[in-house]
């Protein structure tokens, strides 16, 4: 069985015509993690006795009092907790942590019937765009190993390109799923904020932070997405989907209006993606779809809002990092002062220092209104300017990325090229707004991602126009791990 | 001490140091634990005194990835609070995180609210023991959430200092807190005093915290400063957790003293944070607020604002009790009670429930009052219980009143009855039937009596007859003796009257 071919609705129609039981299944996928995680390294930690036991117990349901998903593998970001499995965020800080509960998303999950192979590598706590910040080890992008997979959530998008796993989730505050999945030439969605619970969803910037499917093609993520959407008690900022997706069965664009994001193709944009975007709005247009250029003058601002804001609340959410009741604390502190010091010093890596700092900064008395309280605004214009351009077209569309995934190091030393990877990805977050990134192409043998942004909660029909041009896009041909593994 | 204050002066009072008049301003703050079944934003159970750390969970633990979920019941309970100071209700109210680092506060960060409280603009009008009322602006009312409890070990005071290690009981994390903050409006430590009482009694009749100073469901800091009268206010200390009433007016006083001692020492008074020892009288700095923490307050995204609507604080305005001063006033104008019998009553809930009770059965507002603030209370506060606990049902109480009215019982027999009545939980009419105590109210049985003593006293009688009205109550004590004080004193004074004519 070709591992690369199979999406997680294959998986679970073998399943349940009975070709292939559970544990055959996870097996398959253990295997091929076993085949090329050592070159790839998406995952932090291979839970193999869980999932099968988790398998065997599914082996041992008749098929008919199955549910739909039952049986089915799927991979997590590292920093959803999953009860007594160790949860890092790829940080020192949080060796050997195990969460006493469930994350939501992965009850629902666990309800479902789905089996948990293990977590996967991320940036520290999410705060990097290349997973180069993991604590950890690095992942490398199954298209180019000596290419990143993007970031934060490498380990989620390397996993499904390499098919270590059908599916993952992975979670997005300022493109950390559709930045990787378009280096790593998959599917990822970042919904609109509130419609998945964030209740155990290890925060970094709450405010933006949202959990997301990161698949093999559009209709996996729309069934993923419906799995673990939904309003939650736990989590007052959650509201759920409007009704329950369904499978996108759009091939036409007849009648759907699409503007391209004039500021997202400047100088930033690298020519080679420039040419793969041009030919996805060639095929929006020869499925029917009409294509305008649109300006968003706040967008440009984005990046700059977005590095006040979540650093802030970043530097907040941090601060329960102390060494009193988890994770890591220093040993031979003097006093309480001192054993924070000491703690924080040795468990937090450079960038997320960075970022606390810059947060402690622009929270601090006598600055906040000219940091934060104009970050603030700046958001709000964004957020206006969408608006008036949802008043003009049914959906925004740009590179999801200005490059190709980029050499391993090339960036490490300049934090701003690096935040530049995020340009065209960031103000949906800014806005609440939902936005996939599906592959669109090749360039030099590199994927490259087309985004579309929607309106609030217009996932439904979002996923419908993904898949239309998903039917005309595709890529032509499989990472170099695919040939390597074989 | 030299800032020697006036007492129940409402108008700006102060101290008077050496070197003339000392102007004393004083605002509280108090902190009030709010007795909702559950935490503020978990559904932990709110407790006091039990094993450590057996109400948590992840929420309040602030394990990585949890969130808080407002509790409704205290955003109702601290709506409740604010409607009672008279403070307007924000349409839109929203918390804020103020971030510090402390063993106590596990998410480093404590849920309040900032630059949009639930209530502002309140007042409550204090009223002083000569009847005099002073009203005290309340600044805010505004929700948050409890720390843990750091338990000092080792060392000799408990304290953190010289202690060998702390221990941190998260039971109380997250219990639901409203902060009312008050205006500078008090001038003495006997005003403040009286508002922190006052404050507690409507609090406690608004049925929403336990209001238990020694437990810590009410917490007190004061802010305090001194100046010329008339000059820009002082530089102001803030005495911290002051956990009894009497603390809290000693330790300003204490303060107060201070202050005007350093001023006339010619000294400056320095911001800081203060703390007075009970045991020393003495004031000790804790830290200088010119180090104090900047607590980076922002909005917390982790909640969604609070939107109320003016059904909702209709709704919440309709269930409050009638409040204490507007008890006050109707127990004046309805029963006729003295403003001190008043305020006492309408201080405390469950016994002004009590004393409609007992007067609306007795049909006697002012002997029901005098016997509820009296007899009844005195029992109540040396036994250390409320009312609801109280032997003497309402019911038995009006059942001696009747005994008293009809004449059956002088007031010193009532008394005796009632003590009996307190220990042995038994009607008046049955203590007084089984134990033959009661009046002597048959004439015939007194004029016996009275004549008996009238021809043994010839004496007294020549000088009664004369006119000295003062011998009558030589001839009453006789009587008494022999009734061992069981004679209708009215009808004693009356036959005495008779007989003594000759």
């Amino acid at each position: 069985m070709d591992v690369f071919s199979l999406t997680a609705r294959a998986c679970r129609d073998l399943l349940g015509s009975g070709e292939v039981s559970s544990t055959e299944l996870v097996e398959l996928y253990l295997d091929q993690v076993e085949r090329v995680d050592d070159r790839v390294g998406s995952f932090l930690l291979v839970d193999r006795d869980g999932a099968l036991a988790q398998a065997a117990a599914v082996d041992a349901t008749p098929r008919d009092e199955r549910l739909p998903w039952e049986g089915v593998p799927i991979a997590l970001k590292d920093l959803l907790c999953v009860e007594g499995m160790e949860t890092t965020c790829a940080s020192r800080i949080l060796k050997g942590y195990r969460p006493p509960y469930d994350a939501t998303v992965v009850a629902k999950l666990r309800a479902a019937g789905l089996i948990f192979l293990g977590k996967l590598n991320m940036d520290e706590f999410a705060m990097g765009s290349s997973t180069e910040n993991s604590s950890v080890q690095l992942t490398r992008n199954p298209w180019d190993l000596e290419r990143v997979p993007g970031g934060s959530s490498g380990g989620s998008a390397a996993c499904v390109a390499a098919a270590q796993a059908p599916w993952s989730l992975g979670s997005d505050t300022g493109g950390s799923i559709r930045q990787p999945a378009s280096l790593c030439g998959v599917v990822g969605m970042k919904p609109t904020y509130g419609v998945v619970s964030r209740y155990g969803l290890i925060a970094f910037a709450s405010s933006l932070d949202q959990i997301g499917p990161l698949t093999r093609d559009v209709r996996d993520a729309a069934a993923l997405l419906d799995l673990i959407a939904g309003n939650d008690l736990m989590d007052s900022t959650s509201v759920g989907l409007p009704a329950p997706l369904v499978m996108p069965t759009r091939t036409d664009l007849t009648g759907l209006r699409f503007g391209v994001i004039r500021e997202f193709l400047g100088e930033a944009c690298e020519p080679g993606v420039r040419e793969v975007f041009d030919g996805a709005v060639a095929a929006i247009h020869a499925a029917g779809g009409m294509c305008e250029e649109l300006q968003l003058p706040s967008v440009e601002k984005g990046l700059a809002a977005y590095y006040i804001i979540a650093p802030a609340e970043a530097s907040s959410n941090l601060a329960r990092f102390d060494g009193v009741r988890f994770g890591h604390r220093s040993e031979g502190a003097v006093d309480l002062i001192d054993m924070y010091n000491r703690t924080r010093s040795e468990g937090f890596g450079e960038e997320v220092k960075r970022r606390i700092m810059i947060g402690t900064y622009v929270l601090s008395s006598g600055y906040y209104d000219a940091y934060y309280t104009q970050a603030q605004k700046t958001r709000t214009l964004i957020a206006d300017d969408f608006r008036r351009a949802f008043g003009r077209v049914d959906y925004l569309i740009s590179p999801t990325s200005p490059t190709v995934a980029f050499g391993i190091g090339e960036r490490t030393q300049d934090p701003l090229a690096m935040y530049l990877s995020d340009l065209c990805t960031i103000p949906a977050n800014l806005a609440g707004l939902p936005a996939i990134s599906i592959p669109a192409g090749l360039s030099h043998g590199l994927p490259v991602g087309l985004q579309i942004i929607g309106p609030h909660f217009s996932e439904q029909g979002l996923l419908e126009a993904a898949y239309a041009v998903e039917q005309r896009l595709g890529l032509s041909a499989l990472p170099s791990i695919a040939e390597a593994g074989r | 001490m030299s800032g020697e204050t006036r007492p129940h002066s409402p108008a700006p009072g102060g101290g008077d140091g050496t070197s003339g008049e000392w102007e004393v301003v004083i605002g509280l703050e108090i902190h009030v634990q709010l007795s909702t079944n559950t935490k503020m934003f978990c559904s932990c159970p709110v407790t006091f005194g039990e094993e450590p750390n057996t109400h948590t969970c992840p929420v309040c633990l602030g394990h990585p990835g949890t969130l808080p979920v407002a509790n409704e019941r205290a955003v109702e309970y601290a709506t409740r609070i604010a409607l009672a100071l008279g403070c307007r209700i924000a349409d839109h109210t929203i918390f804020h995180r103020k971030n510090y680092f402390y063993p106590d506060l596990p998410k480093a960060y404590q849920i309040s609210q900032y630059d949009l409280p639930l209530g502002v603009g309140g007042h409550l009008d204090v009223e002083l023991d000569d009847g005099s009322v002073f009203p005290v602006g309340v600044t805010r009312v505004h929700m948050e959430e409890d720390a843990g409890k750091l338990v000092h070990a080792g060392g000799a005071t408990g304290r953190i200092h010289g202690a060998d290690y702390s221990l941190v009981d998260f039971n109380r994390g997250g219990t639901p807190l409203v902060e009312v903050v008050s205006e500078p409006d008090m001038r003495t430590p006997e005003q403040a005093r009286a508002y922190l009482t006052q404050l507690k009694g409507l609090l406690e009749h608004l049925g929403v915290s336990d209001v238990n100073m020694e437990e810590g469901s009410l917490r007190c800091d004061a802010n305090v400063s001194v100046r010329r009268p008339g000059a820009p206010l002082g530089v102001k200390t803030e005495l911290k957790n002051m956990n009894s009433f009497r603390y809290v007016q000693r330790g300003l006083e204490a303060e107060i003293e201070r202050q005007i001692a350093a001023l006339e020492d010619g000294e400056r008074i320095v911001q800081a944070t203060v703390h007075f020892d009970p045991v020393t009288g003495s004031i000790t700095t804790l830290r200088s607020k010119e180090e104090a923490h900047d607590y980076r307050y922002f909005p917390e995204p982790d909640l969604v604002p609070i939107e109320i609507d003016e059904a909702y604080v209709e709704r919440v305005r309709a269930s409050l009790p009638e409040l204490p001063a507007a008890r006050r006033r109707r127990f004046v104008a309805d029963y006729g009670l003295q403003a001190g019998d008043a305020g006492i009553l309408a201080a405390n809930r469950p016994l002004g429930d009590y004393f409609e009770r007992v007067a609306e059965l007795s049909g006697d507002a002012r002997l029901s009052a005098n016997w509820v603030t009296g007899d009844l209370s005195a029992h109540l506060n040396s036994a250390g219980v409320g009312v609801e606990e109280s032997a003497v049902a309402p019911e038995a109480l009006a059942g001696l009143l009747a005994l008293l009215g009809d004449g059956t019982l002088s007031s010193r027999l009532a008394k005796e009855v009632f003590q009996v009545m307190l220990e042995t939980g038994r009607e008046a009419e049955a203590i007084v039937r089984e134990r033959g105590v009661g009046q002597i109210s048959d004439a015939g049985e007194l004029e016996e009596i009275i004549a008996a003593i009238v021809e043994a006293n010839p004496g007294p009688t020549e000088e009664f007859r004369q006119g000295r009205e003062k011998v009558l109550s030589f001839f009453v004590g006789q009587v008494m003796k022999q009734t061992k004080g069981q004679a209708n004193p009215q009808l004693v004074n009356e036959l005495l009257r008779k007989h003594l004519a000759g």
